[in-house]
């Protein structure tokens, strides 16, 4: 899997979730991933990066674009959603639809793997947090 | 960027026009609570048919703005869901059930008419 060079946004306010997953639409809408795959990426991004203005503050959301050789010959987005904050001290009660410890439904994490074909989180207390999302265009 | 809400005889309709950050959506629902109180509405639309995403928060928020005006005697209906928004608010687990919503503004008016009933006088 190659991955081409990255897009950095800072995520500091609610103002750049917003961009974060407005400039991941634009770069899905230039591979053939369909308007509903970008939606559901869209949507994805719009969970994690909130994750890190309400946990860690600020971070930063990574994207860039990642090709599969195959079979099947297939491309897709890579997005990094990264911050050094406080980190996720119960990674498996933190991935259970329902729980919070921000207030919010405890939709986020769980909701956004559903949303996206590959989802990786790594996290330690004090260490801070890092989440690797990848949605896929369709095999052709 | 604030959401322009009008007035239409007793309800009021609220059109957002552009994605919203965290903070607009939190405008909206004091703009809204304090509109329904002050124009007496009976029902409120909002009109969602420009949001390309609806995530947690966004429709969180949405479902409480209609909680809230609920408690005010007020419903709430929100139309033009996109069909890819509502594919990922499902895949997403969002419990929409207890929100009224509608196609488009044309139906949502129409199911706020239907709620208001010929006793209550209308005027």
């Amino acid at each position: 899997m190659a991955a081409e060079p990255e897009e950095r946004i800072a995520i500091e306010s609610d103002n750049d979730v917003v961009t974060a997953r407005q400039r991941a639409r634009e770069l899905a809408a230039g591979l053939d991933l369909t308007s509903t795959d970008q939606t559901l990426l869209a949507t994805a991004i719009s969970e994690v990066a909130r994750n890190i203005t309400t946990y860690a503050v600020r971070g930063e959301v990574l994207l860039s674009i990642v090709r599969d050789a195959g079979p099947p010959v297939r491309e897709g987005i890579r997005v990094v959603a990264r911050d050094k904050g406080p980190g996720i001290a119960d990674l498996e009660l933190a991935m259970q639809d329902g729980y919070t410890s921000g207030g919010g439904l405890g939709l986020g994490l769980p909701g956004a793997r559903r949303l996206v074909d590959e989802f990786d989180i790594e996290t330690a207390p004090s260490a801070g947090t890092t989440v690797t999302l990848v949605k896929w265009s369709r095999a052709r | 960027m604030a959401v322009p809400i009008l007035k239409q005889g007793p309800f009021l309709i609220a059109s957002i026009q552009a994605a919203l950050t965290d903070t607009d959506v939190l405008q909206l629902r004091d703009d809204v609570m304090s509109q329904v109180t002050r124009h007496r509405s009976r029902g409120i639309i909002v009109d969602v048919t420009a949001l390309d995403v609806m995530d947690s928060f966004v429709s969180r928020s949405l479902r409480g703005i209609a909680m809230m005006t609920r408690l005010r005697g007020a419903e709430t209906v929100i139309v033009g869901i996109q069909p890819e928004v509502a594919f990922a608010m499902v895949q997403l687990g969002m419990n929409f059930e207890d929100v009224q919503t509608a196609l488009d503004l044309e139906e949502g008016l129409a199911l706020l008419q239907t709620q208001e009933g010929p006793a209550d006088g209308g005027s």
